[in-house]
């Protein structure tokens, strides 16, 4: 028997504006501006755009804003407001070996043409609380300026060591990539569609996976090749014009891991890659993705697949947060019909079981 | 000058200037311009999305990596050219004053004084900008030094 119930609106109004309340906080201390989330919380916003899948930092702050800092959800929101866009098209591919760099560093070559730029970066900090911030107006160093810029483009160290034959070239694949939100998956997966997947997947899935595949669910064996942060100019080829133009620049991180392979007959002996790409500043998250794209590659590089860094099924169907969180957290819906029919069912057995006894 | 004698260089540049700077900056400079003609939508602003694409390895085939948001506006001069615009974000005004930018920059009364009074100014700047970027990362470029140890 179903019986349909209704009831709760109020309820659920209720609880929505106490939810607002809740976000707003104490009343007597000013409401955050976009401005501030996305000026003073840069790498969460840059988080949710990625994981969003939308380049747009004022978005994404709202996202943040309405969501209390919650990062999963401030992802669902994006993704849900994503929809209602139309579709313009799609850019040239981004060219990052001529990206404006502001942090690009090696930990295989010491000395690469243009030098290491540590960039803003939390490494080689001691993770101590620094409670200076806990004031405000707190002064801070000043920005150091060198009296000439960084290389307008840098070579990639990938790009310096494929010009030697030592790694695999990159490979061509098909002209129009496949799109994850417009066809369904299907296996085995083309490493277009894995990278468009991990690119959007959540960062915790993917940072455990790679860490996985460290420790020895994988065969890994990578060097961080090269990361770089900075700008990109992103092209597109207006139907009305017929020819490229700039539409804007975008922040990327772009993580080239560099892994061992054995070479085969016909082959020699060469590293392997594995590539990582954000939006924004997610080094971590772009780290992370090489490392799985590189466990990912394992069946087409005749690698023993057994492990659960290397099986697209796997990672692939769930690495996504908003499907994740979606079937998770669908368990609070009401299911008293479902529960009721168990409850009668154990209840049964337990008679019969009683009746068989005696 | 017609649309067919038009450098598409010199075109792809203002284009890109006009939609990598700042709303506000643009809009600044806009209203230093004096009587500018009528004109009217082709296509009014309309927000959307698109694709961008990255590169398989950083060099290799492409695959589509995340979108993002873009505004795209048509407009014609009265009695001129047609502009066109394609600018990241969602400002519909950003994309206005870039179409508008773009048909007078297509038309010989207008071209050196938007070119002037417009993009050099934002070319400028999105320059200063990018180099002091450059300086700044600069000015974290490890100097390697070896230590010497032991005697002499």
């Amino acid at each position: 028997m179903y019986v349909a119930v209704k009831g709760g609106e109020k309820a659920i109004d209720n609880a929505h504006a106490l939810m607002a309340q809740g976000r707003r906080g104490a009343e007597s201390v000013p409401e955050l501006s976009l401005e501030q989330i996305s000026g003073q919380l840069s790498l969460a916003v840059e988080r949710v755009m990625t994981e969003g899948s939308v380049y747009d930092r004022d978005l994404a702050a709202l996202a943040l804003k309405q969501a209390q800092g919650d990062a999963v959800e401030a992802i669902f929101l994006l993704r849900a407001y994503r929809t209602t866009l139309p579709r313009f098209g799609s850019s040239q591919p981004v060219e990052t070996g001529s990206m404006a760099i502001r942090r690009r560093i090696s930990a295989a070559f010491k000395d690469l043409p243009g030098g290491q730029v540590l960039g803003p970066t939390y490494d080689y900090t001691h993770r101590l609380l620094d409670f200076a911030l806990a004031a405000e107006g707190g002064a801070r160093a000043p920005v150091a300026e060198n009296p000439e810029p960084v290389e307008a483009a840098m070579p990639r160290v990938t790009d310096v060591l494929g010009h030697q034959g030592l790694i695999e070239p990159s490979g061509e694949g098909a002209e129009v990539p496949g799109d994850l939100t417009r066809q369904p998956l299907n296996f085995p997966a083309g490493r277009d569609l894995r990278l468009q997947n991990l690119a959007r997947a959540d960062e915790g899935f993917v940072l455990a996976l790679a860490y996985s595949s460290q420790r020895g669910y994988g065969n890994t064996h990578p060097f961080a090749g090269e990361i770089r942060m900075g700008e990109v100019a992103v092209e597109l080829v207006p139907e009305e014009l017929g020819f490229a133009i700039e539409i804007g620049e975008i922040t990327l991180t772009e993580c080239q891991m560099v892994n061992q392979f054995k070479g085969s007959k016909t082959v020699p002996p060469q590293f392997t890659r594995g590539y990582g790409l954000s939006f924004g500043h997610c080094e971590r998250k772009a780290m992370a993705m090489a490392l799985v794209d590189r466990s990912l590659r394992a069946e087409d590089l005749g690698e023993l697949v057994s492990n659960p860094a290397q099986d697209q099924e796997f990672v692939l169907y769930h690495s996504d947060n908003v499907e994740a969180s979606g079937f998770v957290q669908h368990l609070k819906l009401p299911h008293y019909v479902d529960f009721q029919s168990e409850l009668e069912m154990i209840r049964r057995l337990r008679r019969e079981n009683a009746e068989a006894a005696q | 000058m017609t649309s067919a004698t038009i450098d598409t260089d010199a075109r792809r540049h203002w284009m890109g200037v006009l939609a990598k700077s700042s709303p506000a900056r643009l809009a600044q400079l806009w209203t230093d311009l004096d009587g500018l003609p009528g004109w009217s939508h082709l296509r009014r602003p309309e927000v959307g999305l698109v694709m961008v694409r990255g590169r398989m390895g950083g060099d290799g085939g492409p695959f589509n990596m995340g979108e993002m948001t873009v505004t795209r506006c048509s407009v014609r001069v009265d009695g001129g050219a047609v502009g066109h615009a394609w600018v990241a974000g969602r400002s519909s005004t950003h994309a206005e004053m870039a179409a508008l930018a773009d048909a007078l920059l297509q038309m010989p009364g207008w071209h050196q004084v938007v070119a002037d009074a417009v993009v050099a100014p934002l070319a400028r700047q999105l320059a200063e900008d990018r180099a002091r970027a450059g300086r700044q990362a600069a000015a974290t470029r490890v100097d390697f030094f070896t230590m010497v140890r032991g005697e002499d």
